[in-house]
């Protein structure tokens, strides 16, 4: 078994993995029972699939570079500032937005199980919900951001956020030099998920 | 509870395996798994913690080598259980052979309104905060045996309180049937080399409760 918890099963044949077989039996159950509706979860999986995604988090970070006074609202108070934009919800009841600067990166963490904040992101990557970035990301966080190529220079202090309660973390990334002008949707596209996590930087124009 | 989860710090994982444009499940079952859990926190009468809690009380080895839906598969299972919804029998069988308890599930309708619902652990405190920001606290040194987010690579650390973010449900007491017991929660700054005991100009934060710190 992979040691990186990155599993791939293969249960669009005939014949279905014995974890594919324990979750059916699962639904078959739990549909039987009355405790679920079949066309919620197929609701629910269609939220997270299409509708929450990385794309909110990109446009908070797009209005935080072209609007000052929402960049300040987004430092006094992420939640209601987030709110406004229409992503609240689910594990990103308490938002706090963390502001890369050319003297601090920011990079967050779940180093006990996999907290990461829904409403801006949707649901988290499988590297970061497995043990290796898990485990390393607070004892050596500079050489994790490496294998992201991110190299932070070591005038630079990174500050590493583990998030061990509900409060929800979402990285600012430095707006790249050359948007000057740019409208918040083309700004939006040079916002990557990992930007906001801090394993990434935003993309250069 | 000093579990294979609380894994900050611990090596000999290898590299971060990054997945170009990867999808948000890898098989139909991590979907399913995903929704089934979320449908059935709506009517099982478990906390978000006791969830938490579920997932991790895995044996070490298991938990280590199964993937994040597995845990989650192995949580829903045990709380199923646990709460009087199903029996063992049944989770196998995935058929009912005992009755069912009356709920009434989400529908597809509520499903947008559910998971967008402004919601918040934030409670009214029963006693003034302990700490401010700027003040030197101490973590305990503590080991408890059930659900804790007290992580161990912070126990028994200086750190620097640097906001408060008023009185939270206690993980603690929530994850173990002993309600909310809010407690103030506060985002403590500690700095890696009094971590690691190596140099560094890095620093860690993280939010811990009260009941975890004591003034230094």
């Amino acid at each position: 078994m992979p040691h990186d918890g990155h599993h791939h099963d293969h249960d669009e044949g005939s014949e279905l993995s014995p974890l594919a077989l324990r979750v059916k039996a699962l639904e078959s159950l739990l549909v039987e029972k009355g405790y679920v509706d079949p066309e919620a979860l197929d609701v629910l999986i269609d939220t997270y699939e299409t509708k929450i995604g990385p794309r909110n988090g990109a446009r908070v970070v797009a209005k935080a570079w072209a609007d000052p006074e929402f960049a300040g609202w987004l430092k006094r108070d992420a939640t209601a500032a987030i709110a406004s934009l229409g992503y609240t919800g689910r594990q990103g009841e308490h938002m706090v937005a963390l502001f890369n600067t050319p003297e601090t990166h920011n990079m967050v963490v779940c180093t006990l199980c996999s907290c990461y904040p829904w409403p801006v992101l949707g649901l988290p990557p499988v590297w970061y919900k497995a043990m290796p970035y898990r485990s390393r990301a607070v004892i050596e966080p500079r050489q994790v951001l490496s294998e992201f190529g991110v190299s932070v220079p070591e005038t630079r202090e990174v500050r590493v956020w583990d998030s061990t309660a509900e409060v929800r973390y979402l990285v600012i990334p430095e707006r790249p030099a050359g948007t000057e002008g740019w409208s918040e949707e083309q700004l939006a596209e040079l916002v990557t998920r990992d930007s906001m996590i801090g394993t990434g930087l935003a993309k250069q124009p | 509870m000093n579990g294979a989860h609380d894994c900050g710090g611990m090596m000999g994982f290898g590299p971060v395996a990054r997945e170009e444009n990867e999808p948000v499940f890898h098989a139909p079952w991590e979907a399913r798994m995903f929704a089934l859990m979320s449908a059935v926190g709506d009517v099982g009468g478990w906390t978000l913690d006791e969830d938490r809690s579920a997932c991790e009380s895995m044996r070490p080895g298991d938990y280590i080598n199964t993937s994040y839906y597995e845990h989650w598969l192995h949580g829903a299972e045990t709380l199923l259980q646990k709460h009087g919804l199903a029996t063992l029998d049944e989770i196998r069988s995935g058929r009912a052979a005992t009755p069912a308890r009356p709920v009434t599930p989400t529908s597809a309708a509520a499903v947008w309104p559910a998971v967008t619902a402004h919601g918040s652990y934030q409670r009214k405190a029963s006693v003034p905060a302990r700490f401010r920001p700027g003040d030197m606290i101490r973590t305990r040194n503590i080991h408890p045996e059930t659900h804790t987010r007290l992580p161990r690579y912070l126990r028994g650390q200086v750190g620097e309180v640097i906001a408060s973010h008023g009185a939270h449900v206690f993980p603690d007491s929530n994850a173990r049937g002993g309600g909310e017991n809010p407690q103030w929660l506060y985002t403590i700054r500690f700095k890696a080399s009094d971590i690691w005991g190596r140099e560094s100009r890095d620093l860690i934060h993280a939010d811990l409760w009260e009941p975890y710190l004591e003034a230094r």
